[in-house]
Formats: C-alpha cells, sequence, structure tokens
C-alpha cells in the first residue's frame, strides 16, 4: 500500500519530549504513592488515588497519542478505536458500584461473616508461620 | 456517507481509488486487535476492582511489594523495585518509537541498534518480574495462597494473590510475546526482508503492539502497587 501520504509526526524532538513527560508523571506517581504511606485519613487517601489515576490516564495519553501515533491518524479512524472504548465508562461505573453494594448487604444480613472480617489478627508472626507450614504440606 | 462530507475529509475518501482511513490493512487490524485486547485486560481490571470494592479489607500493596535483590534482612524499600520496572519498560518503548522512525527513513543500521535495545529492555523486564514471582512465591503467596494480612491487620481472602498472579501473569505473557515479535523484526531486518520491501511498515505494527503491552503495564502497575 502507498504510505507516502502518511503523516509521521514531530520527529525526534516530539520523542524526547512525551518520554521526558513520561517520566515526569511516573516520578509524580511514585511521589504521592510514598507520601501517601504516611497518611491515615482515608478521606485524604482516596483523593490521592483519584490524582493518582489522572495522571495514570494522562500517560495513557500520551503513550497512545504520540508512542502509538494515533494523533496523527484519520479521524474517522481514531473514532473506530476510541468510541469502543468509552463502554469502560459504563463497565468500570456499574460494576464497581455493584461490588460496593454487594459489600454492604454482606455486611448488613451476614453479621457473622463481618465480625470475623473485622476480627485483628494479634500477632503477625503466628500469620506467617501457619503460612509456612502451609506451604510445607505442599511439598 | 454523506456526513463524512461535511467534516474535514472531502467525500472522495469514500467513494473508492483511496484508503478512507490512511493506514495500511495490517495495521489497521493490528488497531483492532490491540482494542479487543484492552477489554480484556479491562474486563480483568475492572473484576478486580469490583472484588476489591466487595472486600472489608484488603492487603497494602506496600507492605506486600518491599523488596529487591540482594536487600539487607529485615529492611523494606515498597515501590522501589517496581519503580525499576516501570522505567525499564518506559525505555523500552521509547527504543521501539526510535526503531520505527528509523524505519520510515529507511536507516537499517539505526533499526537493528534499537530493536536490540527494546528486545535487551523487555528480557530485563521479565527477569524483573520473574524475581518477584519467585520472591513472592517463597513467601508463601501463590495462587489460592495468600500470607498477606490486610492493612487494618485482619484476616485476608485469597483474592489478592488470585488477582496480582493472574494479571501481572498476563501481561507477562504479552511482554514474553513482543519479545519473540520484536526477535523476528530483529532477524527479518538483518536478512534484509524491509529493504527489499522497500518500507518498513512490519516493524510500525510490532512496534504498536509493544506499546501496548507499556500501555497495559501503565494500568496495572497503578491498579496492583500504587492504589
Amino acid at each position: 500500500m502507498d504510505h507516502t501520504t502518511e503523516h509521521h509526526g514531530g520527529g525526534a524532538k516530539e520523542v524526547r519530549n512525551v518520554t521526558i513527560i513520561l517520566t515526569v508523571l511516573t516520578i509524580i506517581e511514585l511521589a504521592l504513592g510514598f507520601w501517601m504511606m504516611g497518611i491515615d485519613s482515608h478521606s485524604t487517601r482516596i483523593a490521592v488515588k483519584g490524582i493518582i489515576v489522572i495522571l495514570m490516564l494522562a500517560k495513557a495519553f500520551y503513550i497512545v497519542g504520540y508512542f502509538m501515533h494515533l494523533k496523527h491518524e484519520i479521524r474517522n479512524m481514531i473514532m473506530t478505536i476510541v468510541v469502543p472504548l468509552l463502554l469502560f465508562v459504563w463497565f468500570i461505573i456499574a460494576f464497581l458500584y455493584d461490588g460496593n453494594s454487594f459489600k454492604n448487604l454482606k455486611n448488613t444480613y451476614d453479621p457473622y461473616k463481618k465480625e470475623v472480617s473485622q476480627t485483628k489478627i494479634e500477632k503477625k508472626e503466628e500469620g506467617k508461620e501457619t503460612k509456612n507450614e502451609a506451604a510445607e504440606e505442599k511439598k | 456517507m454523506s456526513t463524512t462530507a461535511t467534516v474535514t475529509a472531502p467525500g472522495k475518501w469514500w467513494s473508492g481509488g483511496k484508503s478512507p482511513f490512511n493506514v495500511e490493512y495490517g495495521k489497521l487490524m493490528m488497531w483492532y486487535f490491540l482494542m479487543s485486547d484492552a477489554f480484556t485486560f479491562g474486563a480483568f481490571l475492572i473484576a478486580y476492582g469490583t472484588t476489591r470494592f466487595a472486600s472489608n479489607g484488603w492487603p497494602d500493596p506496600n507492605k506486600v511489594f518491599q523488596s529487591y535483590p540482594g536487600m539487607p534482612e529485615g529492611s523494606s524499600a515498597p515501590l522501589v523495585f517496581v519503580s525499576i520496572m516501570t522505567f525499564i519498560l518506559i525505555i523500552s518503548s521509547v527504543t521501539m518509537v526510535l526503531a520505527v522512525q528509523a524505519g520510515q527513513e529507511m536507516k537499517k543500521k539505526k533499526v537493528v541498534i534499537n530493536l536490540i535495545l527494546t528486545i535487551i529492555g523487555g528480557l530485563a523486564f521479565l527477569g524483573c518480574q520473574a524475581w518477584e514471582w519467585t520472591h513472592l512465591h517463597h513467601e508463601g503467596a501463590w495462587w489460592g495462597s495468600n500470607p498477606f494480612l490486610n492493612a487494618d491487620g485482619t484476616q485476608s481472602s485469597t483474592n489478592f494473590t488470585n488477582f496480582f498472579f493472574t494479571i501481572t501473569g498476563f501481561h507477562g505473557f504479552h511482554v514474553f510475546s513482543g519479545v519473540i515479535i520484536n526477535i523476528i523484526m530483529l532477524i527479518m531486518t538483518l536478512n534484509n526482508v524491509f529493504e527489499k520491501r522497500g518500507h518498513y511498515l512490519m516493524i510500525e505494527k510490532a512496534g504498536l503492539y509493544w506499546h501496548f503491552v507499556d500501555l497495559v503495564w501503565v494500568f496495572v502497575f497503578t491498579c496492583f502497587y500504587l492504589i
């Protein structure tokens, strides 16, 4: 096929810029990850996780748009790929909502299970030992 | 069809004699394959998310993934090893772009060098993953067995390890296939197959696949190690 009319993005400079952007985004993600370890507040952790997800989507955009060259393709072709992926919007919202609802139902109607899931295991070492025993049994 | 005429594209694109999407057939099909693969990975990750949302507790990734090869006993270094893996994959993606660009300029030597670098990056990533799997296995983690407690100190289920090994395993298998594809591309380049053909479009298709593997890792890395 003729590829004489294919668009060739911005070349070496574009690759360098996108590499820098991806690296910086990853470093920010990791910094947020490290920072999050010391935070106990539940709502703050959720907010940081939200920021990390947004950064993840930004990285995905740069990889698909520039490395995979999709941004320089013809618009109709982009649409045939991107529009079906919009199903993920429904997919994610519906399933996570369902999972959350299932958890609430279990906690409401299965008090025994809730109690078990809230019982702390005192000694961590003991947990490890039973695990080793289980591993040895396998052998 | 009439709607396309109103957009920037002139009507002649759809009246025959010209490729409407202006891409080679194989490349377009690679895009559609990757789209379907995105749904497979998406289904896996959403199943993971649903299960996590349905659980009262979940292990803390910073406690589980806190080791690297040769680490002194008793210390912990969360996120360090996986950051190295992430950067390896990003860099190998960059060398793949350079190989594709060199192919468009018909520079065989540059294609070969960048393909070799990409293959090394892929193998390095697989090596890291093999080490991590072995390490976790020695700690007692495998499909159906989870030695780690939940973040709040309660007993965890095996969902965590099941999803971790299934999804990183599926991704690792993609990396492995990508490395094989890249090796085939390297051999074809060295045999002057693309020089004779007059274009390096095959490298572009292999490149799309390789970038997709990197793309999936962005999601897997975030979902399992960061969040």
